[in-house]
């Protein structure tokens, strides 16, 4: 039976503040454990929860860019449940009128076409501390540093039909989070993870099959893992006549595989209810539009303008805008390597935008993974490549040649003008120098010359070959070719 | 629902994490009982006019800035735990 599967996420973001979503304690990130949990986080007796204004500054932040409501007035709810990670018994969360309702956010699928996926809501919480279930004596480890930490859970419509599209929806979330600089998105240390509710129906039915719940998916990949076998879980259950539970799975990474971790008949009954200790929050329509005029250029707007304004393809122009910090950088390389072309006739040069966008997918990429380093932190800088696309564009090196420009570049032998003086690279353009340097090897190759008048056109490429090595890579290819061809007519 | 039987007494209980007594249940059945039947009064009232309420002072929150404003007190804290280890708060162990 042909069957269509359902995915709905829900994506956990770590809002980055500096202090706590209720508390003034601190939220930096590996700090001994307890060291950073106030009284507030443990939960004592006669203390009360204090809204930090910069949490709620990002939620909107987020709701603006994926066209949301933005709530009038947002309330407060205790989530009540019991676990030692949340000392107080119940987490603040919000339950009736989150802060950002009824929003979209549209993806490109690995077929080119584009979809937009709902998004229910996004509210804000606060995150549980850690438990660490080493062995003491028998007894579980609390580190409350993480508690009450602000977190906007996003919800999605059960819109998603593959694990493929879940995780380009998850990566679309991430990309977004990071552009509007509201998370550091740091999936390792588990600023952003994401729950999944998977079910499957068979194809052309239109009532939802029963769902289950994976936790515990901290990575794009253990996304479309989990995913794909929770979906093959379900199918073999179904096909052979079973029915699905109603459940929590925790997803193990290291066997792939899934495994309850509650049944519905445990889940918890959480009796939401607002929180007495917190008052309403009343968002005026001239606080949402003093945050508007902040939003940056979003992923989708910057993926279009690149585009039309340096004449990239989508394949680039994906690549660049990815995150924001690349984006920045190919932009700085485009506009350093423009200097001598630009006018106010022709403000890009697409051919210099296009070797920018080439040598920071290419060279630059590569470099950055051999040694682990993220593009910020990258010995060669935008003004310093836009340099030396200038010197490939205006001839005086080779693409050839700007491969060794590159790398002494990398490794500080500075910029590409004096990398090109100091090592001899500038291409010799001077046909009398290569007019000699071609009659040298026809003089020395005379077999190989016989045999491209006799018709053979590939021993051409041997000849330039000869030449390009005698010139040490420094000749012009295009002109050795002409020159070549000129001398071997019959 | 006005009227809550033994199963769900239990039930709330065990969701409080309280323990109560065989003998005090027909006690917290029928006030708890009551309780609800007054909810239930109210329900009679029309209240289409009335903007729903979440909190009964009709004020709007105040925030606070984003600035850390707590020191590390945990030695403090930790004096009166039961137990501890390593900076860690030591609980019964508990399972996901």
């Amino acid at each position: 039976m042909a069957w269509e599967t359902v995915i709905g996420l829900e994506i956990h973001v770590q809002l980055s503040t500096r202090s706590k979503i209720f508390s003034g304690a601190a939220t930096a990130y590996g700090a001994p454990p307890n060291t950073q949990a106030c009284a507030i986080d443990l939960g004592l007796p006669g203390v009360l929860p204090v809204l930090n204004v910069e949490a709620v500054r990002k939620a909107i932040k987020f709701g603006l860019a994926i066209e949301a409501t933005i709530a009038n007035h947002s309330v407060f709810a205790r989530k009540n449940y019991f676990y030692p990670d949340l000392p107080k018994g119940y987490q603040i969360s919000q339950y009736e009128m989150p802060i950002v309702s009824r929003g979209k956010l549209a993806i490109i699928l690995d077929d080119g076409t584009s979809k937009t996926i709902g998004i229910t809501r996004a509210h804000l919480e606060e995150d549980a501390g850690k438990s660490l279930h080493e062995d003491f004596h028998g007894m579980t480890g609390i580190d409350l540093n993480r508690a009450g930490t602000a977190l906007l859970e996003i919800v999605s419509e059960p819109e998603m039909r593959s694990a493929r599209e879940a995780a380009i929806y998850m990566k679309k979330v991430h990309t977004l989070v990071r552009y509007l600089n509201i998370s550091d998105g740091n999936m390792q240390e588990g600023s952003f993870r994401c729950d999944a509710n998977v079910s499957i129906r068979p194809m052309g039915e239109a009532k939802l099959g029963t769902r289950t719940e994976i936790k515990n998916l901290n990575s794009f990949r253990f996304v479309e893992q989990a995913i794909l076998h929770e979906i093959n879980r379900q199918r073999e259950i179904l096909e052979t006549g079973g029915q699905v539970a109603q459940e929590t799975r925790l997803y193990d990474p290291d066997r792939n595989e899934t495994r309850t971790m509650r049944s519905k008949e445990e889940a918890n009954d959480y009796r939401y209810f607002p929180d007495p200790d917190l008052l309403t929050v009343a968002i005026s329509p001239g606080d949402i539009e003093l945050i508007r005029v902040e939003l940056p250029e979003l992923p989708d707007a910057k993926r279009q303008r690149f585009i039309g304004e340096y004449a990239l393809t989508e394949y680039d122009s994906d690549y660049l805008t990815a995150n924001r910090e690349i984006a920045d950088y190919f932009e700085q390389t485009a506009s350093a390597a423009l200097t001598v072309y630009a006018s106010a006739s022709q403000p890009h040069n697409h051919n210099t935008a296009k070797l920018s966008a080439n040598t920071i997918m290419g060279e630059l990429s590569a470099a950055l993974n051999k040694h682990n380093l993220d593009i910020t932190s990258s010995p060669v800088s935008p003004e310093m490549l836009g340099g030396m696309i200038r010197r490939i564009e205006d001839n005086t090196i080779s693409g050839k040649i700007a491969k060794q420009v590159f790398e002494a570049m990398w490794n500080g032998e500075g910029d590409a003008d004096t990398i090109i003086a100091s090592r001899g690279l500038r291409q010799v353009t001077d046909s009398g120098m290569l007019e000699a340097l071609v009659t040298e090897v026809i003089n020395a190759y005379p077999d190989q010359v016989d045999q491209y008048r006799a018709g053979k056109d590939k021993v051409l490429g041997f000849l330039v070959g000869q030449i390009m090595k005698k010139s040490q890579g420094k000749a012009n290819p295009q002109q050795v070719n002409d020159i070549l061809r000129e001398k071997l007519k019959p | 629902m006005s009227s809550l039987d033994k199963a769900e007494i239990q039930k709330i209980a065990w969701l409080a994490r309280l323990a109560i007594d065989e003998g005090d249940m027909a006690g917290y059945s029928r006030d708890l009982s009551n309780i609800l039947k007054l909810v239930e009064q109210m329900n009679s009232i029309d209240t289409t006019t009335v903007d729903p309420l979440a909190h009964p002072l009709e004020l709007n929150a105040r925030m606070r800035p984003d600035q850390v404003t707590e020191s590390n007190q945990r030695e403090k804290f930790q004096a009166c735990a039961p137990a501890i280890k390593d900076g860690l708060y030591l609980v019964p162990k508990v399972i996901d």
